[in-house]
């Protein structure tokens, strides 16, 4: 369908810029079917290279996630008053910690697929749950996206599996960091859990 | 084994309730006892389980474990389709029947999933989801000795499940234990690799998985569509017109 559209439009037809507005769902669709078969094709992603899958999840994914208000929903009150450096360090170490978290996730993908759950419309127009089941044989699992509108387009400020939002989560396991060291002791820990991370190559 | 776990846990819950950690999640009052069985599972997982469910999955053969799994399952979904019936959801308790008939009778006694191949989807239901159907709510979160997370209402509920459980399908007690045996074996080598990423990402592993546990029971008591919580309120973002550190 997109292909078709990026067509029509090269070639100059009388498409509206209406049209090529995206809705959320066909926004998450293409979104996960595009990663899935990344990770299907990709031989050196399924032996388990790591490396590779957090590659696809920088170029592929992340552009499509609002990283500041997914640090700042995780984080909770003490965001605010964390100094510039220290906002700008925690995201980096986020960021990271992002990809790490949903390459991890990824390396579980098989032979699944991807069908959407009927569209729940979030408080406003501009915010709308997108609900997923990935189905596999047996159970399907459940895969939902916040999505916010970001012009023509969409981005990701939340994802849930199975029922449990990641920023809920994170902001779950944050929590005694925060109250114990603040800021910097979440920073460090992040930081120390990132390289262990990248220290295990499978 | 049932009455031992529940009169156990229950006599747990009673002399160490009183030690819960003042801050913390209000489903969890009591954290710090949890923790200390969230070790000692882990400790026993480290020892034995693993160990053991990774030798089963390198020797056993990809198509006999499938057919263990299948198995298990499908005396699984006999108990589902009751549960459906307690639950007063009649048009997916005939399908979880009929998925049971079908794979037991053409699938040979559930060693093949043939209505799963055909497309009909297994949902897992158990008394815990049917007592929270009927209203029960889950109560406190609650950390099993070897059986993990649980809440108060499902580890009653064990009770029920341990009935239904595929040991209870056989007589000689012999084969009772070396059913239940594979079952947990062949139980734990399915989720090497998952828990294997739950170690790598988890900055806290007790919080991980009690917030996942616990969501998701809501989720599977409500069928997938609990009713909606609202988001958490998002703190105010200072410099908020300011493009984000890159």
């Amino acid at each position: 369908m997109f292909r078709t559209l990026a067509i029509a439009l090269t070639l100059g037809t009388t498409l509206s810029l209406a049209q090529a507005e995206t809705t959320p769902d066909a926004f998450v669709m293409t979104l996960s079917t595009e990663v899935i078969d990344a990770v299907k094709a990709d031989k050196a992603i399924q032996a388990g290279d790591v490396s590779r899958i957090r590659t696809l999840v920088d170029t592929k994914v992340l552009p499509n996630v609002n990283l500041q208000r997914m640090v700042v929903k995780s984080v909770g009150q003490p965001w605010r008053s964390a100094t510039p450096e220290q906002q700008k360090r925690l995201t980096e170490e986020f960021k990271t910690y992002l990809i790490n978290t949903y390459a991890g996730a990824l390396t579980q993908v098989r032979d699944q697929t991807v069908k959407l759950r009927p569209v729940r419309a979030g408080s406003n127009a501009n915010e709308v749950v997108i609900g997923t089941d990935v189905v596999n044989k047996g159970e399907p699992i459940q895969l939902d996206y916040r999505l916010e509108k970001a012009g023509d387009a969409w981005k990701i400020y939340d994802f849930n599996v199975l029922g449990l939002w990641a920023t809920d989560s994170f902001r779950s396991q944050f929590a005694r960091d925060l109250s114990g060291g603040g800021v910097d002791a979440l920073i460090a820990r992040l930081s120390e859990k990132n390289k262990q991370i990248a220290g295990t190559k499978n | 084994m049932s009455r031992f776990h529940f009169a156990l846990a229950a006599l747990l819950l009673f002399v160490l309730g009183g030690c819960a950690t003042a801050p913390g999640s209000p489903n969890d009052p009591f954290e710090g006892f949890n923790r200390s069985v969230f070790s000692f599972n882990e400790t026993v997982d480290n020892a034995v389980l693993k160990p053991v469910a990774t030798g089963y999955q390198k020797v056993v053969p990809q198509f006999v474990r499938t057919s263990v799994d299948n198995f298990f399952a499908n005396l699984g979904d006999a108990w589902s389709a009751v549960n459906l019936v307690l639950q007063a959801k009649p048009v997916p308790a005939i399908e979880m029947g009929m998925r049971f008939v079908f794979n037991s009778t053409l699938g040979l006694g559930g060693l093949f999933d043939i209505a799963g191949d055909a497309g009909m989807e297994r949902r897992n239901e158990d008394f815990g989801q049917t007592l929270g159907r009927w209203g029960v709510g889950p109560g406190p979160y609650l950390v099993l000795p070897i059986l993990g997370p649980s809440t108060v209402r499902d580890t009653a509920a064990l009770a029920a499940d341990f009935q239904a459980a595929p040991a209870a399908w056989f007589q000689e007690r012999r084969d009772q234990t070396g059913v239940t045996v594979l079952q947990v074996i062949s139980t734990r080598a399915r989720f090497l690799s998952a828990t294997r990423t739950i170690d790598d990402i988890a900055l806290d592993k007790y919080l991980l998985i009690r917030d996942g546990f616990l969501v998701r029971r809501r989720n599977q008591v409500y069928d997938g569509n609990p009713p909606e919580e609202p988001e958490p309120p998002e703190p105010p973002e200072e410099g908020s017109d300011k493009p984000p550190p890159k």
